[in-house]
Parts: C-alpha cells; structure tokens; sequence
C-alpha cells in the first residue's frame, strides 16, 4: 500500500517536551544568567533543512577512537583510573533503533580534571588520558567504548558546588532537528541530587534517564565494570490516511 | 489508534559545558593524535558548484560579551538546493561539498567556516525558501542546543516571501 507512512517512518518529527528538557533560564546554574533566549522560541519547521543531517561512515574511525584508556597514551601504558566499558542503544521515540548514527563522547579523569588549558581543579593531570572518544552506532543502534570512570569535581558557581561523575555526550541521529547533547550520570551516586545541571530538569523521571546502569553481568572478568546507557532521540509522527486499515 | 503517543522520552539535554571542545573539536585544544583532524573542520573536498563564501558567526551573550568557550554546527543545501544524502555505513569517501561543518567558537566568540552559498531549497508550503543555513549552537550556560538559521542580506527579494522571516 503505497502512501502509508509507518511511525517513524517519514513522517514529522515530534514537538520536544520543553518540560522534560531543562529550561534555558535555569537561576541556579549561574551560568545561564546571561545565556538563555529572551524571546520566545520560532517554529522553523519541518523542511529538508531540519529533517536531513549530516552521517558519517564507519571508515572514519580510528582502531581506538572508542578506547579512552588507550587513545592518547603517550608511553602505551593504561590511563589511570577504574576501568569499564560504557555501551547503549541509540532509539528514537517510537523504540526504533537509530543505526549508523555517530555519538562522541568526553569527561574528566578519574582526579576529576579535564585535559583543557582553562581547566583549573587542582587534582593531577594523567599523561595518558584525553578524555575524548567515539563511535558510530550499529545496525541495531548500538554503541560501545572504553574508559574509566571520571571523578567528581569542585566548580565555582555559587562557592561550593560539586559536579557528581559524569561523560558528556553528543549524539546526532539522521536529522539536524535531532541534534542532542546531554550527560551520563552514573546509578547509585548521591552526588547526582546535589548538582545544580542536574537540577536544570525538573521531572525525576527525566534525571533517572540520563543515569547509567551498572551491568553487572556484562562486567568484563579481572579487567573492567560495565555500564549500560541508552539514549533516546526525536521520533518520527504516523501520518494519517483515511484508507490506513492498520492501526500504529 | 489513531493518535498513538511516542513510546519513549526523548533523552534530556544538558549543557555541553565549559570544556566541549575537547569533545567536539580535541585538535583546536590540543588533543592531538587520538584523530587527525577535527570533523566538519573541512566542507569542501574537491570541485562545487556554487559561490565560495567565508562565513564568520560571531555568538554574545546576553550582556554583549563574545561567547568564546561553544560550538557552532552548520548544516546546509549546496549551491543547487540539494542536501548531501545518507553516507554509506562501509564507506570513507567525503562528498565533494558535505554540507555542515563544526566550528570552535575562538576567544573574540568567532567561528569561521568556509563554505558556499546554498541554493533555495522547497518550505513546507512547498514553496522556495530564500537561501539559509541552519545553525546549532552549544556551550556553558546553554542547557539544551540553540536551533536558528542565518539568512544573507543581499537575497532581499527571497527573503521578503521566505515562511520564517514572514
């Protein structure tokens, strides 16, 4: 039946929930103050401008590109830190997964500090840690990498606050509307509920679905933990037709 | 059911944070060797179509101070209104003109592409579009991603029937 457009198919990306996103003025992370929109926000589509984006081939990575612990030693020795493999599945709203898709990911090291010349946490820097890494998804929308696990710091904002552990993350999907950046916490950490980005979302919910779970049964023996985390991106409408038999 | 609802939550934003350019462009912050050159640095790879133009995107703040510490991404038609499809999942072959490009937002808050103009490309009332390319903006203090578009002075005849400007 041609016409027929199936959920996620073709059709219209769906709104996003600005409830479930953080909010641009958000008081208690300072630094939105001065950065958030004034104005209402326009609607700019769908046309092919926002529906098409940018994708990647596999080819363009690296053997290591997805080995934090490996890819920027300097002395081919391990990155410090506790080891674990980080993996997930990409999906979009309506559970599909998103294959070929790329995701980049990067964080502090296992001290809490960042391999940047602003950086200013007093803890040591590892020679042998980047903290850049990525990857493109698989047929079924998987993804995998190697790490270890960032530590929490200290960052001004209003004296003393503490960012709990965390991996930056950006994802790209088939579709620039889609474009998303976000950050994985990690299951069981009390320093997720004193964090003022955390506390940017409002619906628990929505904070419980940036947190990691440990995969105990995928622990790689006598080498590494294993985190499960999966991220969810703009799905596609059904668009209606009277003669559709089926339902969505 | 005729109005299903999506079965899953869209992923929450969160900032990028003051150090996104060690994950979106390592290689302007001295992340060398992990890969050999920051993606989107290069939109064109060969022979195109169209006008070559410098675009430099210049981001303040609310208080009129340059936004040094984000990331500005720009995806875009070429110089016919065609964007460049799907890359095939096995393939390395970089288009002649790839269509978005991923700059670090420098210390003055300028990011610099060099690209070509677009072509017009259909609205959704099927009607053309003036030429435009959508921007993505991230950074510290952003708590999710700013989608816009930037417009081009001298196409004042498309921009005056253009659905976003009107």
């Amino acid at each position: 039946m041609s016409g027929i457009i199936l959920p996620g198919a073709d059709g219209q990306l769906f709104q996003r929930d600005r409830d479930w996103h953080p909010k641009a003025d958000t008081p208690g992370y300072k630094s939105t103050t001065f950065r958030a929109p004034r104005h209402s926000l326009l609607s700019l589509g769908p046309t092919q401008s926002e529906m098409t984006g940018p994708t990647f081939g596999h080819e363009k990575l690296g053997a290591l590109d997805n080995d934090l612990i490996r890819n920027f030693s300097q002395d081919g020795t391990d990155a410090i830190g506790q080891r674990m493999v980080v993996y997930g599945q990409v999906l979009d709203e309506n559970a599909r997964p998103v294959p070929n898709t790329l995701v980049e990911y990067w964080q502090a090291n296992a001290g809490g500090r960042y391999r940047h010349k602003k950086e200013g946490y007093i803890a040591a820097l590892d020679p042998n840690f980047g903290g850049f890494g990525r990857s493109i998804t698989d047929d079924n929308g998987f993804y995998h990498f190697r790490t270890i696990k960032p530590g929490a710091y200290p960052w001004p904002n209003t004296g003393n606050d503490w960012r709990p552990a965390h991996i930056h993350f950006s994802v790209f999907g088939h579709a620039f509307a889609q474009r998303l950046i976000t950050q994985m916490y990690f299951e069981g950490d009390p320093m997720i509920w004193q964090c003022p980005i955390v506390a940017t979302i409002n619906d628990k919910a929505a904070i419980d679905q940036l947190t990691a779970r440990l995969d105990r049964l995928n622990t790689t023996p006598m080498d590494a933990l294993c985190y499960r985390f999966d991220i969810v991106l703009r799905g596609r409408r059904s668009t209606m037709f009277e003669n559709k038999l089926e339902g969505n | 059911m005729l109005h299903p609802t999506p079965t899953l939550k869209e992923t929450p934003s969160q900032t990028a944070g003051p150090y996104v350019h060690i994950g979106m462009t390592p290689n302007f912050c001295d992340i060398t060797g992990v890969i050999p050159q920051d993606l989107g640095k290069t939109m064109i790879n060969g022979a195109v179509e169209g006008e070559r133009i410098n675009l430099a995107v210049r981001v303040f703040d609310g208080v009129g101070v340059p936004l040094f510490d984000g990331v500005v991404e720009i995806w875009q038609a070429d110089a016919s209104g065609n964007f460049v499809g799907p890359t095939a999942p096995n393939s390395n072959a970089a288009p002649a003109f790839t269509g978005w490009g991923r700059q670090p937002l420098s210390e003055a808050g300028v990011a610099t592409f060099e690209t070509i103009k677009p072509g017009r490309v259909p609205g959704p009332d099927g009607k053309l579009m003036a030429p435009h390319i959508a921007l993505w903006i991230v950074a510290r203090g952003i708590n999710i991603g700013l989608q816009t578009r930037l417009y081009f002075e001298d196409e004042a005849e498309a921009n005056e029937t253009d659905f976003v400007l009107n």
